[in-house]
């Protein structure tokens, strides 16, 4: 017979993810013999948001709603032998493992033993000097937020091998969550591309949650999904080769079908024979998927090759203010007096600023920035009709002159313009580059024990 | 040909599904088959000529097309389309979420029998097609 599998659960699939998923996969980890549960909450700008954050106060920087998520499972985690590894560290890893000591503090538990993984972040003069190698020149126009690399599965593994109850990352690669409590628990080589390859597609199909369960997924009348407002979060079951089967919570709305998981296998996919992580270079090129039971499906045919010499970097800078304006227009000639609207904010905006255009209602997404779409479409006869003007300045003086004319347009506007909103907010702009793996310094601590 | 054999036009959501994901200024589009019969047709019209033109109000700078057989499907990677990408695009969907139901909308043509077996959305309206897209330089 063959050994149980390793079951990893995942919680969350980005900041700003549903909060209540984390109880119902705990509950299921328990009743099946245990396992992890990760929270994957760092999407690229999230990074650069915190760092802001924690410019402003020192103890901040971390997830938001890290309390949020653990309150509810972290005493079960820790009295049922369920590790939990999670990115909510983001831009200060170790405040937030003191924030995680203080709730479980706060609960009456014993202080658990978390590790924070560290050295993502790229401060030290030589670093930025190779950053600034790599960049060029450009590099010395930004100003510079937040520089991180993509760190892989090791330190993960490490600290858990260590005997880490709570893991605390920053920047790591998502699947890198899922890849670090497997290469823990099995032992594997880390150039055992095969087995790494596998684990890292398991660790794709959960970092974004229940995009893989029916979240995501639906359209009435093509793809139905059964209770999917209660979707519940994945859980996978890796064996010791990395070859693994797609689960969901127990108890639990939503659905995981041989459709939900090729959706989720290809999802942010390039070239399928070279998903490229800091663990493993991984090939879905000859995936294959079976139904093994009722939400249940395996993923065959994966496969790995050695993984990429250099790490990738993501470096975010502050790029001015983006102002955004509404305005809506209804019955006759709406959309006319919408496209004279614009027209009018256009005229008097003349070279200043340059003017993104949507009609809510006739085309508002699929079209360009420069307009060619919409430029392209015959003015239509529209009769609810929504106009928003965008655009970006450096000075955000300047940008909030749109906001300025299109307020102004309830009475300088076309007739029976009502509803305007208006938001000015800063811009975060990023660039990537790769680095060597011996320009970084990345390690784990284990956190001391408050006295 | 018997006219009852004649092709039948249909809208690739009949066919397949789709999901967007982007990085930077890349957008890639999975189009998946609901079966191996859908694939088919899919791999024989859903070429990159036709999506990079289905796409050319986003101006491409280049298309690229994956088959990955064993799944019943394909990845299309667009590159150039999101006028910068999620941090710099002035659109309302800055990732290209919804440029995967843009590409469901392209029509593919396959035979009576198949079309008589798919899903179908009865009263959606076609698509109104746009003028080809000009041709200046991004």
């Amino acid at each position: 017979m063959a050994a149980s599998p390793f079951l990893i659960g995942c919680a969350t699939g980005f900041s700003g993810d549903r909060t209540d998923g984390a109880h119902a996969v705990v509950q299921s980890l328990a009743a099946r013999g245990g396992g992890t549960l990760i929270f994957e909450t760092l999407a690229e700008r999230t990074l650069a948001l915190a760092q802001l954050a924690r410019n402003a106060d020192p103890e901040s920087g971390y997830e938001p709603l890290l309390q949020e998520l653990l309150a509810p499972v972290l005493a079960d985690c820790l009295r049922q032998g369920i590790n939990i590894v999670g990115n909510f560290g983001a831009a200060n890893p170790p405040a937030a493992a003191r924030c995680i000591a203080g709730l479980a503090r706060a609960q009456g538990l014993s202080a658990p033993r978390i590790a924070v993984v560290h050295g993502d972040a790229l401060n030290t003069p030589e670093q930025r000097a190779l950053l600034r190698e790599r960049l060029g020149p450009r590099l010395d126009d930004m100003d510079v937020v937040s520089a991180n690399v993509y760190l892989g599965a090791g330190e993960i593994a490490d600290a858990l091998r260590a005997g880490a109850q709570i893991v605390v990352a920053g920047r790591v690669a998502d699947p890198s969550l899922t890849v670090g409590p497997a290469l823990a628990h099995y032992g594997w080589a880390l150039d055992d591309w095969t087995r790494l390859g596998r684990a890292t597609m398991a660790g794709h199909m959960l970092e974004c949650g229940t995009q893989v369960t029916g979240g995501y997924f639906c359209v009435p009348g093509l793809k139905e999904v059964p209770d999917v407002h209660v979707a519940g979060y994945p859980i996978a079951e890796i064996d010791a080769d990395g070859g693994f089967v797609i689960g969901k919570a127990d108890g639990t709305g939503g659905a995981v079908d041989t459709r939900t998981v090729k959706e989720q296998l290809l999802y942010e996919v390039h070239d399928p024979a070279r998903y490229l992580t800091p663990d493993v270079v991984a090939d879905l090129s000859q995936a294959s998927v079976q139904v093994l039971g009722p939400d249940r499906v395996a993923v065959h045919g994966l496969d790995g090759h050695a993984r990429p010499d250099e790490l990738k970097v993501n470096v975010c800078h502050r790029g001015g203010w983006l102002a955004e304006a509404e305005i809506s227009y209804a019955g006759v000639q709406a959309e006319a007096r919408a496209r004279l609207a614009a027209d009018i904010v256009r005229r008097r905006l003349g070279a200043a600023l340059t003017v993104r255009m949507d009609l809510i209602g006739v085309l508002s997404i699929l079209g360009d920035d420069g307009g060619a779409m919409l430029d392209a479409r015959p003015a239509g006869a529209g009769r609810d009709v929504r106009l928003r003007l965008a655009a970006e300045h450096a000075d955000a003086r300047v940008a909030e002159r749109l906001l300025r004319e299109v307020t102004a347009l309830y009475t300088c506007g076309p007739a029976g313009g009502g509803g305007v909103r208006t938001a000015l907010r800063p811009r975060l702009n990023m660039v990537s580059c790769t680095i060597p793996r011996d320009a970084v310094r990345s390690g784990w601590t284990m956190m001391e024990a408050a006295p | 040909m018997k006219p009852d054999q004649d092709p039948v036009r249909v809208p690739l959501y009949r066919l397949a599904h789709s999901r967007s994901g982007d990085k930077g200024d890349i957008s890639n589009l999975s189009l998946i088959a609901w079966d191996p019969d859908c694939y088919v047709a899919l791999a024989d019209q859903v070429t990159e000529a036709r999506v990079a033109e289905w796409f050319a109000y986003r101006r491409p700078t280049r298309v690229t097309r994956y088959l990955i057989p064993t799944l019943h499907a394909m990845n299309f990677v667009l590159e150039g389309v999101l006028d910068g990408g999620v941090n710099d695009a002035l659109n309302l969907d800055t990732h290209g979420k919804s440029l995967s139901f843009h590409l469901l909308d392209l029509r593919v043509d396959v035979a009576p029998e198949l079309a008589r077996r798919l899903p179908d959305i009865p009263g959606d309206p076609p698509v109104v097609d746009l003028p080809p897209a000009p041709l200046a330089p991004r």
